[in-house]
């Protein structure tokens, strides 16, 4: 008597544990905890809350314990959980120009109002793998002087704007939707694409952004300034009718000043891209700030050629949670579709067999 | 597990207090609800609606799993299926879902079920106008192999500009002398909108048509809902010389000796020795039941 090869509960139950002892490891190495992942991979942790669209830090850094290090499992988790969470109101919008900066540099100018604030950074680093952290140790930073000031750091794109040299950006007060609660239809707008964005992957974004370096939709970029920083978050509940502060949250911002674009009726101008993310995101803002220029090829009657110039290319496949999730389902059984195929192909080869002999 | 073993009907269990029923939030469902009430009134035609991020993978039923929510009530039976089957990994973990955080009673037997969740399937037994049926859809458009851009593929429904499906089907034809699409068949509905079943086999197309019970369908990576509402015109696209049929086999299920449903086929050893069982497996379950055999 055949018995079916199927899956049971049993072996659901068992696989999952299965993963928490993997998860794990070695019991005698001491169990990782959810504050070292906060304190210790904050660029893990900034990653995820920035493409999981949720700010918390120690919600991140327990998904990323529980997924055992997978970042796209861990973005995909704190989505989830995301899913429950009720809402109060939107935010009033960051003001990003007043941001307490801990690192803010600009490639266009040598020197800019406020100067050039390297912070914590991978660049200029040798990327020689350092012995000495196989061993624990106390990193206490550099030394500051007592008196030391951020000066005030008007943005740099501002600074072009006031000229005109720069295509201005003005907020036409229009409701913003929210795509995690309504369906992104094409063409979609730019709030809607930029919110697409900032939840995409920031290797497929990098990937994209690259791509129009090499000639794929070239547009001349110049990182106009990035920067990195705390922002208060404000809110005006209406039974109050004014605002006030709930907190604040790191971000990093980038703005590309990209290749001028001139009509018939107005002077050259050049144009931008912006990335925002939440934590220190470097790659993520810069990618994502490549890409949106290159979306707004249309605005610009640019023609379009190139992938990370097509909005319905790139918004509808630049989520990893949507992407890992449909690749992933071809491990489910495929029985009955391959049966039919097998079926169908027999089929169609029966002719060519006939005519074979 | 022995497919012959009885099928099992759970009662009703203690949903877990930490989620709203059927965990979706009420806003979000009567959201989803008011889509559904759209995609009911035109059969057929792809109803965007705000999809949430579900607690289960894009592409593992979310669509499905937030329709089901959307009308599950607590004295509903649900019944879930994958692949024809109600304990493949993927249909035990998302009845196991319900169970948690809706508390309704569970079935494996389809006429027992008010809710049948399925993925590439319908059942075989015949459904009847008490019940529901919930299709997990992958691709909601039909159209999107031939014509990738949503802005494209929209317009072409709105025009009823189906031509280049046809010309796909007339090429098949003509390269490989059959239609070669076996599952996820294009079909007309109510002889407007031309709607992707899902993947299931086309030998389950016939089953969409006229059928008591309502068809919804839940695409949750795409954002898209359908709906065929009971005894509606389901007509499965072909050519008056070339017509619509279904797969057969030689062969009879090895458990229950059933002829005329959809066997899935087993290799059995290294010489590649072929059994054919029944895909549904609570159908020949009940035949067997009924004492009739294989050999």
């Amino acid at each position: 008597m055949y018995v079916a090869v199927k899956g049971g509960e049993q072996a659901i139950d068992n696989a999952h544990k299965l993963l928490a002892k993997k998860r794990r490891g070695d019991t005698s190495v001491a169990e990782l905890a959810v504050a070292q992942i906060q304190q210790q991979l904050p660029l893990a942790v900034a990653r995820v809350m920035t493409e999981g669209s949720l700010y918390d830090e120690e919600l991140a850094a327990l998904a990323i314990k529980q997924a055992a290090g997978d970042l796209v499992e861990a973005i995909f988790l704190l989505r989830a959980y995301r899913t429950t969470l009720p809402r109060f109101c939107a935010s009033v919008p960051i003001d990003t120009s007043n941001m307490l900066l801990n690192r803010r540099l600009s490639a266009t100018f040598k020197d800019v109002p406020g100067g050039q604030l390297l912070g914590p950074t991978f660049d200029y680093t040798h990327r020689l793998l350092d012995f000495s952290l196989l061993a624990e140790g106390d990193h206490a930073g550099p030394q500051t002087r007592a008196d030391a000031r951020v000066e005030a750091c008007p943005r740099v794109l501002g600074l072009l704007a006031r000229e005109g040299l720069i295509k201005e950006e003005a907020d036409t007060g229009a409701p913003v939707a929210d795509i995690t609660r309504q369906p992104l239809e094409y063409p979609a707008s730019r709030a809607e694409r930029l919110q697409a964005l900032t939840r995409g992957d920031e290797g497929f974004l990098l990937a994209l952004g690259y791509s129009t370096q090499r000639g794929y939709g070239r547009n001349h970029p110049f990182a106009g300034e990035i920067r990195v920083g705390e922002v208060e978050v404000w809110i005006e509940p209406e039974e109050l009718g004014f605002p006030i502060s709930i907190g604040a949250i790191e971000v990093t911002e980038c703005e590309m000043v990209n290749q001028f674009v001139g009509s018939a009726s107005g002077l050259p101008q050049f144009t931008r891209g912006y990335g925002l993310a939440f934590g220190h995101a470097e790659r993520k803002a810069m990618g994502m700030a490549l890409v949106d220029r290159s979306l707004r090829a249309g605005e610009y009657a640019e023609e379009i050629v190139s992938p990370a110039q097509q909005e319905e290319f790139v918004l509808a496949h630049c989520d990893n949670v949507e992407a890992n999730g449909f690749v992933s389902h071809l491990k489910l059984p495929h029985y009955v579709d391959f049966q039919a195929e097998l079926e169908l192909i027999r089929k169609l080869r029966t002719p060519a067999k006939e005519q074979a002999r | 597990m022995n497919a012959a073993t009885q099928p099992r009907h759970s009662p009703r269990e203690s949903r877990d207090e930490a989620y709203n029923f059927a965990y979706l939030d009420e806003q979000t469902k009567r959201m989803i609800r008011r889509g559904l009430l759209k995609a009911v009134a035109i059969p057929g035609y792809q109803v965007p609606f705000g999809g949430r991020e579900m607690p289960l993978p894009y592409g593992w039923g979310t669509g499905g799993m937030q329709l089901t929510a959307a009308i599950l009530g607590a004295e509903d039976v649900l019944k879930v299926i994958d692949q024809g089957a109600d304990d493949t990994t993927n249909a035990v973990s998302i009845r196991r879902f319900f169970a948690r955080t809706a508390g309704v009673a569970t079935t494996e037997r389809t006429p027992e079920a008010t809710i049948i969740q399925t993925r590439h399937r319908i059942p075989e037994t015949p459904l009847h106008s008490d019940q529901i049926m919930v299709y997990q859809v992958p691709i909601p458009e039909p159209l999107r192999f031939i014509e990738p851009s949503e802005t494209e593929t929209r317009t072409m429904h709105a025009l009823n500009d189906y031509g280049v499906m046809h010309v796909k089907l007339y090429e098949d034809i003509a390269t490989f002398g059959h239609i070669a699409t076996a599952y996820a068949y294009p079909v007309t509905v109510d002889e407007r909108y031309v709607m992707d079943p899902s993947p299931i086999p086309k030998f389950d197309n016939p089953k969409l048509d006229m059928s008591p019970a309502l068809m919804l369908f839940g695409a949750g990576r795409e954002k898209r809902l359908y709906a065929v509402p009971p005894f509606t015109r389901v007509t499965s696209l072909d050519f008056e010389d070339h017509p619509f049929e279904v797969q057969k086999w030689a062969h009879n299920c090895a458990i229950c000796g059933s002829h005329d449903s959809f066997l899935d086929e087993l290799i059995l050893d290294d010489q590649g020795t072929q059994s054919f069982v029944c895909s549904d497996t609570d159908y020949c379950a009940q035949r067997v039941n009924e004492g009739r055999t294989g050999q």
